[in-house]
């Protein structure tokens, strides 16, 4: 359990099934028809770098490879492509992770964002080995939207985690 | 006596072994499935997992389609309901001249003993999403190996010719379109009989390669298939030349066409039947049955000799 630096309240454990929850409703996020629209943020990896700088302990590489495997069989893509972006997002997120959380959120942010972009230059390095082009720089405006959507969602994924505050004169913490 | 750390403090292998060897794993799975194409296995067990999520994550769209036509005035009903009648009628005297003609066609291709032209069939199915991969042209249809769909089979709509199913899962199927990379169509252009193949380009359009510079081909011209493949049915229209760019430095000319079918557009399609394989003539099928009887020949041999070794 680590407290991050903007915030000095005493989190309660995470539970195991909002991890689980918060990892299949970004995996459904995903699978939403948003295919035409190029910039769309990969929720999948932002949800994974979160809980693995989060908790490394609980979310790593295996579930960021079980993850990557299911949307590449989604997107019809080539098996593995995503398994390996994800992979190294989850490494990169828990080995990082002591030295994100010391930062207020807003430079967090700044600090997921190569993670991101590191998910998105994999998935292109990947086609252009097998032969594709670059379908454009706005291709890597999603790292960009979902390095913004850092803050909101640590909100959001910590909500659970916070104790209801109730004042104890008595009672030092 | 060796100092071992408490059981308090494992933590199971090192963060870098762990990485090492899953990114060898994606590494090993793309590089099989990019070559090899023997994972597809795999791909179906995992489609079990995803495809109820997708379908989840489809349901929003799929509901505010179903409220917008359900909340369609009565008017435009009525008057879309007066514009298919009309077309019908308007279409009857063609269709009823080209059963004519069709039977008249069956008639004299008898007489000259050439081969009859097979019915095409098939089965109609829906686009549900098209890949989320920028660099796919991809699309998943509705029916898969409970309708019997099988990888190979081509995917038409009412312009002509959208793709090929390319991947088989037990209740989608995923079909490559005409436009995408990899994907080629033997053709024939209508007004000279000139036979070629095109090829996708990825970006909407398609190419025909190979052409010379001095090749009778216009702007305007349409590409039909010429059935040469023995997967998709001759005659089908695919696409109309566009743009033709003849530099004197290259030996062959660019040209580029569009399909003449709504290939980005979702909508329904139809999935042909596969055509039965064309029989050899007898000569070339004797060849092939004592190549076939020598290879099982040798295979038992082989197994033969095997335990000699041991």
């Amino acid at each position: 359990m680590h407290t991050s630096y903007s915030s000095s309240r005493i989190l309660l454990p995470v539970r195991p099934w909002f991890i689980a929850l918060s990892l299949l409703a970004a995996l459904l996020l995903n699978f939403l028809p948003t295919s035409a629209w190029l910039a769309a943020p990969d929720w999948l990896a932002l949800v994974i770098v979160f809980w693995s700088v989060r908790e490394p302990r609980r979310v790593g590489m295996g579930l960021a490879f079980l993850f990557g495997l299911a949307m590449d069989v989604a997107d019809a893509g080539l098996l593995g492509q995503h398994a390996l972006a994800y992979v190294l997002a989850a490494y990169g997120g828990s080995s990082l992770s002591r030295r994100i959380l010391w930062f207020p959120l807003g430079q967090q942010a700044l600090q997921v964002f190569p993670l991101l972009l590191l998910v998105q230059l994999v998935q292109f390095a990947v086609w252009t080995v097998a032969g594709a082009e670059l379908p454009g720089m706005v291709y890597f405006l999603g790292p960009c939207f979902g390095a913004f959507l850092w803050p909101l969602l640590t909100l959001l994924l910590l909500l659970p985690q916070h104790q209801p505050v109730d004042h104890d004169d008595n009672r030092p913490l | 006596m060796d100092q071992q750390p408490p059981p308090f403090f494992k933590r199971g292998p090192a963060p870098v072994a762990l990485l090492s060897f899953y990114v060898a794993l994606s590494l090993a799975l793309l590089v099989v499935d990019a070559r090899f194409q023997t994972l597809e296995v795999l791909r179906q067990a995992l489609s079990m997992f995803t495809h109820p999520v997708q379908q989840l994550a489809h349901l929003p769209a799929q509901l505010l389609d179903n409220a917008g036509s359900y909340f369609a005035s009565a008017a435009r009903l009525q008057a879309e309901n007066a514009e298919l009648q009309r077309g019908r009628l308007e279409h009857v005297a063609a269709l009823l001249r080209s059963q004519h003609v069709e039977a008249e066609n069956e008639r004299l291709r008898k007489l000259l003993g050439v081969k009859e032209r097979q019915q095409v069939s098939g089965q109609v199915a829906q686009i549900l999403y098209s890949a989320r991969d920028p660099y796919a042209r991809r699309v998943i249809i509705d029916k898969g190996q409970q309708d019997k769909v099988i990888a190979g089979q081509p995917v038409i709509d009412d312009l002509g010719i959208v793709g090929q199913v390319t991947r088989t899962f037990p209740f989608v199927a995923e079909v490559t379109l005409i436009t995408d990379k990899e994907q080629a169509v033997p053709v024939q252009v209508v007004r000279t009989g000139l036979r070629s193949v095109v090829f996708g380009l990825g970006d909407g359009q398609l190419e025909l390669r190979f052409m010379p510079v001095n090749a009778d081909l216009q702007n305007g011209d349409l590409l039909v298939t010429s059935g040469l493949d023995g997967i998709f049915p001759a005659g089908f229209p695919v696409a109309k030349v566009v743009h033709i760019e003849s530099d004197t430095a290259y030996s062959f000319a660019r040209i580029f066409c569009v399909p003449t079918a709504a290939v980005e557009h979702f909508s329904e399609v139809m999935v042909l039947d596969p055509r039965p394989p064309v029989a050899l003539p007898e000569e070339l099928a004797d060849e092939v049955a004592t190549k076939d009887t020598k290879a099982s020949a040798r295979v038992v041999r082989a197994k033969k000799k095997r335990p000699k070794k041991d």
